[in-house]
């Protein structure tokens, strides 16, 4: 078996004398696909921006295939290149073309050809379903298009592992099954992932591996049948009930 | 039709009084206007550091600036220097550096409020790319701030160049100072003369600034 791909040891992240990580340790193998799912507040969004390195991490260590992640690191931006993230609000470039949002780091961070960065950008648009829209600006788009272009620039990067952060959380509904297929078709490729997602009936689908943060730490970890069948814990139990509506009264 | 007394502009070399008054006021707010553009981005950066001190000097400076009318910076600089360290600067020269200060001021405003609008996400979607700072500001950062700034920063243009007319307070020979002396000469035989040459100035200043305006106007439809 191969190394695996991410390595979190003891990680411990704290904004001002709030800890939001608490000691997470987690190992992502190549072409795993793990959700993270867990209550608002928990500290999913922070783990990934530290998986990223947009926060400092107070205790613990991030290994990129045996590579340090950490935002002091001299080869900071050597080490993002090779992480692609996605946000929950879109955050395209407004004053770039689709195609040049997409170019952009692959030209002048990568230093590759425009014209092979280009006839790659056009080829992933394709696949997404908005190769007719590579002209066109940021604000042309819908909300669903614009994180399908989000997705297409990170994917442009060739990352060795790709973050998800609740892309699909600021959509109109109609919106989230577009995004959502083309996340699952990554995942089909084989790519590695950590998704956090509210979307539960995705998470099933889409997860090798499901893991249940809560107030900083990982309460459970399991098979997608097993935590959304039977979760172990009763925190997950409650977690899950959230989801699904009962009527108390019964009908007459 | 009323008698204007416009011919009073075509005697002598009238006309060519005033186009040179309204050169030596161009000459004055062009100048001031460069100095003001570099000096200010420079400024705008400055403003936008966390460092208490920079921070705290550099709002003193707009404070300065917008408060004290500029006349009365004009009369300090024109003969405020001659008094207290004996240079005799001229009268152009002063309103050079009184236009400089305060377009590098108002500039400056400018561009800090552009640099700060850039929202925190394109900063920090770009670093996930992997770019470094300098190719975030450069890719990124700076095209945004520009293309925030041109319409705001043609608008602070107009009003320099309309402002400039205040030069004639220390004498400087600019195109409402001509028009004056022009009047007074002809006080006798055209008495209308002032309204006709007051004409003919708002003109050449309405020349001089319609163009910018409307440049400003269609730039800010293009990039809004
Ligand atoms: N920059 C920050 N400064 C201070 N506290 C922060 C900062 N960012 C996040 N927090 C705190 O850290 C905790 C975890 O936040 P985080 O955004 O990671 O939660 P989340 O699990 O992503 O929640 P959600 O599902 O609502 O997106 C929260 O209590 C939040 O208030
Ligand atoms: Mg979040």
């Amino acid at each position: 078996m191969s190394d695996p791909v991410l390595e979190i040891k003891h990680l411990v992240k704290r904004f001002g004398d709030q800890t939001v990580l608490k000691d997470i340790t987690l190992t992502v193998e190549e072409g795993e696909v793990i959700v993270v799912v867990g209550p608002s507040g928990c500290g999913k969004s922070t783990l990934l921006r530290c998986i990223n390195a947009l926060e400092e991490i107070q205790g613990g260590e991030i290994r990129l295939k045996g590579a340090e992640v950490s935002k002091t690191s001299s080869n900071l931006a050597k080490i993002r290149q090779r992480i692609g993230m996605v946000f929950q609000s879109y955050e395209l470039f407004p004053h770039l073309s689709v195609l040049d949002n997409i170019i952009l780091a692959p030209t002048k961070v990568q230093k590759r050809s425009k014209e092979e960065a280009k006839e790659e950008a056009l080829a992933l648009l394709s696949r997404v379903g908005l190769r007719e829209k590579a002209d066109s600006f940021p604000r042309q788009l819908s909300g669903g298009q614009k994180q399908r272009v989000a997705i297409v620039r990170a994917l442009c990067m060739h990352p060795e592992i790709l973050l998800f952060d609740e892309v699909t959380a600021a959509l109109d509904p109609e919106m989230v099954r577009e995004v959502l297929d083309v996340i699952l078709g990554l995942a089909d490729q084989g790519k590695t992932m950590i998704i956090v997602t509210h979307e539960m009936q995705f998470a099933r689908a889409v997860a090798d591996r499901v893991i249940f943060l809560e107030e900083g730490v990982i309460k459970e970890e399991g098979s997608p049948d097993q935590f959304f069948e039977e979760p172990k814990t009763e925190r997950a139990k409650e977690f899950l009930k959230t989801f699904t509506f009962e009527r108390k009264r019964s009908r007459v | 039709m009323p008698d204007l007394g416009l011919e009073v502009l075509l005697k002598g070399k009238n006309m060519a009084r005033i186009l040179g008054g309204l050169g030596v006021a161009l000459r004055i707010s062009l100048l001031s206007v460069m100095i003001s553009i570099f000096a200010g981005i420079l400024m705008g950066m400055l403003m936008t550091w966390k460092n208490p001190i920079s921070r705290a000097l550099t709002r003193c400076y707009l404070e300065v600036v917008r408060i004290m009318p500029q006349m009365v910076l004009l009369f300090l600089v024109y003969f405020g220097t001659t008094r207290i360290f004996g240079w005799n600067l001229s009268g152009e020269l002063s309103a050079v550096i009184v236009f400089s200060f305060w377009g590098t001021a108002e500039m400056g405003d400018l561009v800090r409020g552009a640099l700060i609008s850039i929202p925190v996400h394109q900063y920090e979607s770009a670093a996930a790319l992997g770019m470094t700072s300098g190719q975030i500001y450069r890719y990124i950062v700076l095209p945004q701030t520009v293309r925030r700034l041109i319409p705001l920063s043609i608008n602070l243009i107009t009003r320099m160049i309309k402002t400039t007319s205040l030069v004639l307070m220390i004498g400087v020979v600019e195109v409402l100072k001509v028009a004056q002396q022009i009047i007074e000469a002809n006080r006798m035989n055209s008495p209308n003369a002032a309204f006709g040459v007051y004409l003919t100035v708002f003109l050449l200043y309405f020349i001089a600034c319609w163009p910018i305006s409307m440049l400003a106007g269609a730039l800010e439809k293009r990039w809004r």
